[in-house]
């Protein structure tokens, strides 16, 4: 296991580096210059050669990517061209949003999908498979931003209960801040719902018919009792995949759910910084996503692990 | 053998249409099938035929959708719509399945550094999630379909190699497979014999998540600006515009929106129809 980890570990560094090296590089190739694009277009070729030599943008190209990675190892994330502040300070504004926003979505999505797919195949083609069924279906077809604008219309332009969008900040107390952030974690949430139970069901069920789980129910175990005591954790395997890789779908959900709803998270901020050529922005906020996916599928790789042992060596190892 | 295969294929196509979820399906995408073939002969009125005296007109006898804020007609443009989107996801799955599939199966059978270099290249790919990927080539290259296309189908690829890969897995390590081993076939024919057709399942209820997807993610690039480009017509810059004349006009924001979900549900079930069918333990089941 600690040869497992070892490895595991290895490749994430080194993925994370690889990840860091391909953002530089196409963003270098990038038409456009930062200072050109600071200072106007009626700027003075002196100015210009001034700004770009301050921002370091007058080093070779590979001095200037190990600078921004020691930077970025130790914190210093840089100055951001279009806001002036440091970009760390910019990212955890907007990391004060993104991440409640996306913690409240998976919650939401986990606490409904497992439930209703393990209910599913436990009653297989019976009234409650059938809705969990349609609930599934309809939820994978709607794309989230047009259920996000379904939202808005009803409980913020119809009902009036909620925020048609914005961000009423945390300063202004846990109540209205949950109040912005729960039309779009509801948004995020059902398409990501809709995927897990139908997942969740297709895997127990898959379980179910394996010959060890027939054995159980031959020695006399009911069909629930052989679905949590040995079906469940075999069929988990495959759902952890999909939650791992719903990890990164939720990344892009909060672009366009951030949009939909004006909200200042993270999606919005590299969306704009892209807009505005804040490249340091841009820079920073997609190796800082491409990290936090790999952390997760990290932790999938972890939990696989965990949960079948027969998997940590590949098949060789079995 | 070709009347076999006949038979077989006769046997399914019976199993079709006695399948609810299949007929609903293929029923729902053979009609946005037929109303995007139909639009590349004949929309009711022109997709780009701007007419600002009768923009945001609600649904009526002249305009079945209504118009827009330049007063173009929905329904032409929901027609147009159905082909971009089409085009877009049929690509870009086909370039996952194509590239992924092969990959996850050659890192089960072989495992050792081959699994972990396909594994990492999946860690990595994934690491970019596509609507970043497809914001980051825009930027690159300038929004539009085919920057979509490639955006969306480059994610696509480590979904259905890792997927494959974790399928083929769980495969080979059953007696059947050592059962051939010990007859003597080598690695690629027990994939292609033993490993690929009882994947084949998996591989198709994920290929019909990734279509669906696929549009999802074409009509969210569009929506933002980044997909398809006007003149041309997309049910997410559609939903765009509808999101700005919500209040005047919501009607708009309804019909691209039932388009792109009915689609979606049509292809879901006619994939869930698939896999009951083809899966011989399911039909057992049935």
């Amino acid at each position: 296991m600690t040869l497992f980890l070892v490895k595991r570990l290895v490749t994430l560094v080194l993925t994370l580096f690889v990840a860091a090296l391909v953002v530089f590089t196409v963003l270098e190739v990038l038409p456009g210059d930062p200072a050109a694009i600071i200072l106007g277009t009626g700027a003075q070729p002196d100015t210009l050669a001034a700004l770009r030599k301050e921002l370091g943008l007058d080093l070779p190209a590979p001095v200037r990517f190990f600078d921004w990675l020691g930077g970025l190892l130790q914190g210093d994330l840089g100055q951001s061209y279009t806001y002036s502040v440091p970009v760390a300070e910019l990212i955890a504004d907007r990391v004060a949003v993104s991440l409640p926003l996306a913690v409240i979505a998976i919650l939401l999505s986990t606490a409904i999908a497992i439930p209703l797919g393990v209910l599913a195949a436990a009653r297989h083609r019976r009234l409650a498979d059938l809705c969990v069924m349609g609930f599934s279906q309809v939820g994978v077809a709607i794309p989230n931003f047009w259920f996000a604008i379904l939202l808005i219309l009803l409980f913020a332009v119809g009902l009036r209960w909620l925020p048609a969008g914005g961000f009423a900040g945390w300063d202004a107390g846990l109540g209205p801040a949950l109040k912005s952030l729960l039309l779009p974690a509801v948004a995020l949430a059902l398409p990501q719902a809709a995927i897990l139970a139908r997942v969740t069901r297709s895997s127990v069920l898959e379980t179910l018919g394996e010959d060890y789980v027939r054995t159980a129910r031959a020695k006399g175990l009911s069909r629930g009792a052989a679905l949590w005591g040995h079906a469940l954790r075999n069929a988990l395997i495959p759902v952890v995949t999909i939650m791992g890789l719903q990890f990164s779908f939720l990344l892009a959900g909060t672009i366009i759910i951030e949009n939909v709803f004006y909200l200042p998270g993270l999606g919005r901020l590299i969306f704009q910084a892209i807009a505005q050529r804040d490249l340091i922005v841009v820079k920073d906020l997609v190796v800082l996503l491409a990290g936090a996916v790999v952390l997760v599928n990290f932790t999938v790789d972890l939990l696989y692990a965990v949960l079948d042992p027969r998997l940590r060596g590949g098949v060789e190892g079995a | 053998m070709l009347d076999g295969t006949q038979g077989r294929w006769r046997e399914l196509l019976r199993e079709g249409l006695r399948h609810r979820s299949f007929l609903i399906g293929g029923l729902l995408t053979l009609a946005f099938l037929g109303m995007a073939a139909l639009s590349l002969v004949w929309t009711p009125y022109g997709v780009a035929e701007i007419d600002v005296a009768g923009k945001l007109r609600p649904p009526s006898a002249g305009h079945w959708l209504g118009t827009d804020h330049f007063g173009r007609d929905i329904l032409s443009m929901i027609m147009a719509g159905a082909v971009n989107s089409i085009v877009v996801a049929l690509v870009a799955v086909g370039i996952g399945l194509g590239f992924g599939v092969p990959l996850g199966a050659l890192a089960a059978a072989r495992g050792g550094w081959v699994s972990e270099a396909v594994m990492r290249f999946s860690d990595f790919a994934f690491a970019f999630p596509a609507l970043l990927t497809a914001v980051m080539i825009t930027a690159l290259l300038g929004p539009g379909a085919v920057n979509s296309i490639i955006a969306i189908g480059i994610f696509n690829v480590p979904v259905f190699a890792r997927l494959a890969r974790g399928a083929a897995l769980s495969v080979w390590q059953r007696e059947f497979i050592l059962a051939a081993r010990v007859a003597g076939k080598g690695q690629v024919r027990v994939t292609v014999e033993h490993v690929l057709p009882n994947i084949a399942s998996v591989l198709i209820v994920q290929a019909t998540i990734q279509f669906a997807l696929a549009i999802l993610a074409e009509a969210g690039l569009s929506y933002l600006g980044l997909g398809t480009q006007p003149p041309a017509a997309s049910w997410g810059k559609m939903l765009n515009d509808a999101q700005t004349f919500m209040f005047q006009a919501p009607y708009l924001a309804v019909f691209p929106g039932c388009a792109i979900a009915l689609t979606v549900l049509g292809l879901n079930l006619l994939g869930d129809g698939l896999r009951d069918i083809l899966d011989p333990k399911l039909r057992r089941a049935r």
